[in-house]
């Protein structure tokens, strides 16, 4: 039953977009036609879904406070917690890299269709922040972590897939010159934003 | 005059948040109070000046193929050490902050002065265009703060302004909405809309 929870609650309740703003610059750029945007949706979902059970082990088997007990005694009170920041983008940069070769080698159909948006990944704040709500929740058990990271995954999808349809259709809207494009964008997501707000205190 | 414009540029022609639409995330989210986002724009500004400047000593000794995972230690590393100033001064405003001090490392700011600018540029140039863009960033984080935090809770920097004026006492209200997540992407847009019909080449 928790799994379900926190799966709905990374979904709908927490989604990154509307409820944390995370990832808004590739949301804001990409978010053009509904293709590209899937597709951009799909390869963070599956980024997210590797890299938070990979920094989930790493976090709690070596850096946070305690963990690297299992060594020897002597290190139970030893905590690299500071360091967590600059291991989770090392080890995100670098899976990235990887999955992308691997698509490459694989599944060139998909290497195409993600084309360059893989490599952008990297520096997206949706998966960062991924791995550092992780850490600060602290899921009990790597089960939770991945749930958490599909759900999240699968919110941001939603959100890009859902405010790309709204532009194809805003082309041939009339609205001011200088709102229009950047400026009608933010609005519009903040709407959203409020809809999504009614999932508030939702559980199943 | 040219250092100057490297200066001037990113204050309103060439904004990062308004213009380049970059590290949007965090201006969003940290904004609900005039405390946490003037701490985060004196955070970013610092290493957004910082990255700058180590970039650019070191941009005819970093290899073209691994330019990205170098940025993104020298990055992380400043961000370690903001971090742990912060726990060390400022231990509420960083509770409050949370992830969003980790999520520097991957704020578009960052990222895109380095490659557009630090990487081709001399240190001093780099410096300065950092500060621009620091400053760019920062005025537009402390003007959503300052809206949200006197309209949302009535108060600025914790100091109970709408009290102390004696406007409760005629029948105002406190909006709750300013303090809510997608009240800042509004705002945000409002300030667009602004910005850009003042700039008229800017409409797209």
């Amino acid at each position: 039953m928790d799994y379900i929870n926190i799966f709905i609650k990374s979904i709908f309740v927490d989604n990154m977009i509307f409820a944390f703003f995370l990832g808004m610059c590739s949301y804001l750029a990409v978010s053009k036609t509904v293709k590209t945007s899937a597709g951009l949706g799909i390869a963070v979902t599956f980024v997210l879904l590797i890299t938070v059970p990979i920094n989930y082990l790493l976090n709690k088997y070596f850096l946070a406070e305690g963990a690297l007990a299992w060594i020897s005694p002597s290190l139970a009170d030893v905590d690299l917690s500071f360091l967590s920041l600059i291991m989770f983008i090392a080890v995100i940069a670098a899976i990235v890299q990887m999955v992308e070769m691997i698509v490459e080698k694989f599944s060139p159909a998909l290497y195409n269709s993600l084309g360059i948006f893989l490599p952008l990944i990297a520096v997206n704040c949706a998966v960062m922040s991924g791995s550092l709500f992780m850490q600060e929740r602290g899921y009990a058990n790597i089960g939770e972590a991945s749930v958490f990271a599909l759900g999240s995954g699968i919110g941001w999808f939603l959100a890009i897939v859902a405010i790309a349809a709204i532009r194809e259709k805003l082309r041939y809207s009339h609205i001011p010159p200088a709102l229009r494009g950047v400026g009608i964008t933010f609005i519009i997501t903040g709407l959203m934003g409020l809809a999504f707000m009614s999932f508030m205190g939702f559980k199943l | 005059m040219k250092n100057f414009d490297l200066i001037k540029l990113p204050f309103s022609k060439e904004n990062p948040i308004l213009v380049q639409v970059l590290g949007v995330c965090s201006c969003l989210a940290v904004t609900a109070q005039l405390k946490p986002a003037v701490v985060m724009a004196l955070s970013v500004t610092v290493v957004v000046v910082l990255a700058n400047v180590i970039v650019s000593l070191l941009r005819n000794t970093i290899p073209p193929r691994i330019r990205i995972i170098v940025q993104l230690v020298v990055v992380s590393t400043l961000v370690v050490l903001v971090d742990q100033v912060l726990k060390a001064y400022v231990y509420d405003v960083s509770k409050q902050l949370s992830v969003f001090v980790g999520l520097i490392i991957t704020n578009c700011i960052v990222m895109g002065r380095l490659e557009a600018f630090a990487m081709v540029q001399k240190p001093w140039a780099s410096f300065l265009d950092g500060l621009g863009n620091g400053i760019g960033y920062s005025v537009i984080l402390i003007a959503l703060g300052f809206v949200r935090e006197l309209f949302g809770s009535g108060t600025l920097w914790g100091y109970p302004v709408m009290e102390k004026l004696g406007l409760y006492n005629i029948g105002y209200e406190n909006n709750g909405l300013m303090i809510m997540p997608p009240m800042a992407l509004i705002l945000v847009g409002l300030i667009i809309w602004w910005h850009r019909s003042k700039n008229k080449d800017l409409c797209e």
